[in-house]
């Protein structure tokens, strides 16, 4: 996924998407929002054009860990036997190891917080002429709880997903296939119909959609969280493009 | 009121879960959640006294040596934890909002969150015999 704003551009996570992505736009400088180093997540890194790019800067922001940098944690990718380069080959590329902060990133204002997801994992909210667009692509916020506590000073992410004109969050189950996966680190509709509906969000988009799911289902959901919230519902899918 | 920490959230979740008594603080000794086997030691449901600011609790709950003799705010096993940032075990005599007077082991540990961000701690009562 990307923002962009007068002519400058975040890119949010590296799944296999960026590959493409790398091939658009000439600027001279990147900045790549990791929520997360799941595979899905980053598998798409090295295939990034830029990456391999001298006259390129490449700047990588990912979650803080106690155990090792950012670069460290990439690095087990980044090289062989995964990956024929290595990560010390890349002298363009500046890795941010991010604690829960804000940062301005050109004509952005980037705030990232810990959202409840394995491992940890970022949330942002991006800010820029008065709008705002939440990102939490993984996110469980009802964790063991079965549904949402009601004070918001208790949710995962409420903060991030606040008022926000754009929210983009993981609606990878239906109901019944959370009961199952509770603690797997993703979200069921009604739960994000609910949270939506708490943080006054303005446009909702549905996203980290199962790879089981087909079309069908897909809309059926979508029709299911339309009717659950006041806020505009657009399915995510792979080319949209949302004017904020 | 904004967000608590995500680490806040996760302590807060654990403890409800555990048969524990067990009570969550911030930074600066705010009482902000305590689980249902606490609210046995309590005497009062965290239901109905809801958050409890740092200056209340010596007089809400009277804190003593187990041979009562007084114990100075800055002695109890939660102070140690939170000015020192450090884990801290004491043992102690203290009466509920019941009145009734209970002698407990108290455990406190300092949560400290990713970016070495210092939250608050958890403590956790064991109810000895007298």
């Amino acid at each position: 996924m990307e923002i962009t704003d007068s002519g400058r551009r975040l890119i949010l996570d590296a799944g296999t998407g960026i590959r493409k992505l790398g091939l658009t736009g000439d600027e001279e400088r990147f900045d790549i929002l990791l929520t997360h180093l799941h595979m899905d997540h980053i598998q798409g890194l090295p295939f990034f054009a830029p990456l391999l790019r001298p006259d390129r800067e490449v700047h990588i922001w990912g979650p803080i860990s106690t155990a090792s940098s950012l670069r460290a944690r990439l690095g087990r990718y980044l090289s062989p036997p995964l990956f024929p380069v290595r990560i010390r080959e890349l002298s363009n590329v500046y890795f941010h190891d991010v604690p829960p902060s804000v940062v301005e990133i050109g004509p952005f204002l980037v705030r990232a917080d810990l959202i409840m997801h394995p491992g940890a994992t970022l949330g942002y909210r991006v800010s820029s002429n008065g709008a705002s667009i939440a990102y939490l692509p993984d996110h469980e916020p009802a964790l063991a709880d079965g549904s949402l506590p009601d004070d918001p000073e208790w949710i995962s992410g409420f903060d991030l997903i606040d008022e926000a004109t754009v929210l983009v969050h993981d609606s990878q189950y239906d109901d019944a296939e959370y009961r199952d996966r509770v603690g797997w680190g993703h979200s069921s509709s009604s739960h994000l119909a609910s949270l939506a509906e708490m943080a006054n969000v303005h446009k909702l988009v549905p996203f980290h959609h199962d790879p089981g799911h087909d079309d069908g289902v897909l809309d059926e959901m979508a029709a299911g969280l339309a009717a659950a919230t006041t806020a505009e519902v657009v399915p995510g899918q792979e080319g949209a493009v949302i004017e904020v | 009121m904004a967000q608590q920490p995500l680490e806040m959230i996760l302590v807060r979740q654990l403890a409800s879960y555990l048969a524990v008594p067990i009570w969550v603080t911030d930074q600066v000794g705010n009482l902000v959640y305590y689980n249902e086997p606490a609210e046995v030691l309590l005497g009062m449901s965290f239901e109905d006294a809801g958050p409890i600011n740092a200056e209340r609790i010596p007089d809400m709950f009277r804190a003593t040596a187990l041979d009562g003799t007084p114990l100075a705010a800055e002695e109890l096993t939660l102070s140690v934890a939170l000015s020192t940032r450090a884990p801290a075990h004491g043992s102690l005599r203290f009466s509920g909002l019941d009145g009734v007077s209970r002698a407990v082991e108290v455990t406190a540990i300092p949560i400290t969150g990713q970016g070495e961000r210092f939250l608050g701690a958890m403590v956790t009562f064991w109810e000895i015999g007298d």
